[in-house]
């Protein structure tokens, strides 16, 4: 019934898709790796994109590299001195060897979410429309687990058993262990979880209720008459949600690159808890 | 225009429910962890071994350069206060110098003027003198023109009146007497 009703706004490549299409992992190009399937899928067009796009900015603002920086080397260098003061204040001097892997992380993250947001060309194959990576939980929980890693080997590289007392802070009752102990080991196990499902929940749910705005306008335009008029409000809605999207996309990176600033300078200063 | 409303959300319920989300195909988690392994690796190796020491480099040559240039600039400023530090000492003692050859010129002054002085009264006084030599000399030329003159006119007188003529002698000693008297 709806479909009857979507005619005329069809052929101009605008369909109503479901809120939850735009997550559909789709392949392009079918790769097995022994019985793994490990296809170039619409995920891994928009990795491929958002890295190649890093890539050829960094390159271009990296190529002149003049004493006094033009528009791209400034905006590099801006991003530079950005991370490096983040990882500067929470991790201090051990900071220094971190701070590619968190440059990478915050830029790779920030990226995947901006790219997420914008307009699929309309009437373009499925394969192709706009994708966000970091809509899954299974690329936020692995980054996360990156993370996670780093914080043990080098946890356990730097201190030792004294790694341990991360657990296990100084100076409490004897009594308070028996409670703390427990507490602080779940806070660290839910660790990559919360990094994970943070970054993951954002965009999944920024994604379902910009397109659900967007299928009301859809919905609204097709039912005609008095409808299209009220059709206005859902995309007043859709632009708002759009704006809120925006500060979110940049904020999760964010939020994304601090905390593993956190844990990694847990790491560091453990065996002085 | 509110069941069109209702009918989208249902629908969206309805393709979640359905399909289930698509992040929890577990199917497909080995390809996005491929491809997320391979390209987040790639953009690492890229920046930790390429982009990020570049854009460091040339961060740090910038400071590099300015702290450079501060020092530079601190180095000039240090030898133009030593140079006006220079110019000021020389000033005064140019001064001073400027001050003793002047009161050297004014004691020279006042001495030649003393000198000078000196030199025109002694000149004065000679002149004075000469000159009342010469009145004096002028005095007794006359004076002794005039006794000349006396006696001549006594002789005559005398030859004039006895017809013998007197001594020099006499005349003159008449003549003294008579000037006396």
């Amino acid at each position: 019934m709806i479909h009857a009703m979507l005619h005329p706004l069809e052929a101009l490549g605008l369909q109503a898709a479901g809120p939850m299409e735009q997550f559909q992992i789709l392949p392009i190009i079918p790769l097995t790796l022994g019985d793994i399937d490990i296809s170039f899928t619409n995920s891994a067009l928009w990795m491929t994109i958002g890295v190649a796009a890093i890539i050829v900015f960094f390159a271009m603002a990296t190529g002149r590299r003049a004493l006094i920086p033009g528009r791209l080397q400034s905006m590099a260098e801006i991003l530079h001195e950005f991370v490096a003061n983040l990882v500067r204040d929470t991790i201090g001097h051990d900071g220094k060897k971190f701070f590619p892997y968190v440059f990478t992380l915050f830029i790779y993250i920030f990226v995947a979410n901006y790219f997420g947001l914008i307009p699929s060309i309309p009437g373009s194959a499925h394969e192709l429309h706009t994708f966000t990576t970091t809509s899954h939980i299974i690329v936020t929980f692995s980054l996360a687990m990156v993370t996670i890693t780093i914080v043990l080997v080098y946890g356990f590289a730097k201190n030792g058993l004294k790694f341990l007392k991360l657990f296990a802070p100084a100076g409490l009752p004897f009594v308070l262990y028996f409670l703390i102990v427990p507490i602080e080991i779940i806070s660290f196990l839910s660790r990559p979880i919360s990094l994970g499902v943070r970054l993951f929940a954002n965009m999944l749910a920024g994604h379902i209720i910009l397109k659900l705005f967007a299928g009301f306008v859809i919905s609204l335009l097709g039912a005609g008459g008095f409808a299209m008029i009220l059709s206005i409000a859902p995309f007043l809605g859709s632009v708002a949600i759009f704006l809120l999207e925006f500060l979110v996309a940049g904020l999760q990176a964010y939020v994304f690159a601090i905390l593993t600033c956190i844990y990694l300078s847990d790491a560091a200063h453990a065996a002085e808890h | 225009m509110l069941s069109s409303i209702l009918l989208a959300a249902e629908e969206a319920v309805e393709a979640a429910e359905s399909g289930g989300l698509p992040q929890l195909d577990a199917s497909t988690w080995p390809s996005q962890i491929f491809w997320l392994a391979v390209t987040f690796a790639i953009l690492y190796w890229l920046m930790s071994s390429y982009f990020l020491p570049r854009i460091g480099g040339a961060i740090e040559e910038r400071r590099d350069r300015i702290a450079d240039d501060l020092d530079k600039a601190a180095e000039s400023k240090r030898l133009a206060e030593e140079a006006e530090a220079a110019f000021n000492r020389s000033l005064g003692e140019a001064r001073i110098r400027a001050r003793a050859i002047a009161g050297e010129a004014r004691d020279e002054a006042a001495a030649e003027i003393v000198a000078m002085q000196k030199e025109a009264d002694a000149s004065l006084a000679g002149k004075t003198a000469e000159a009342e030599k010469r009145i004096h000399d002028m005095k007794a030329n006359a004076a002794a023109k005039v006794r000349e003159a006396a006696n001549d006119t006594t002789r005559a007188i005398v030859e004039a009146l006895i017809l013998e003529t007197p001594t020099d002698a006499v005349v003159s000693a008449a003549v003294a007497k008579a000037v006396k008297a």
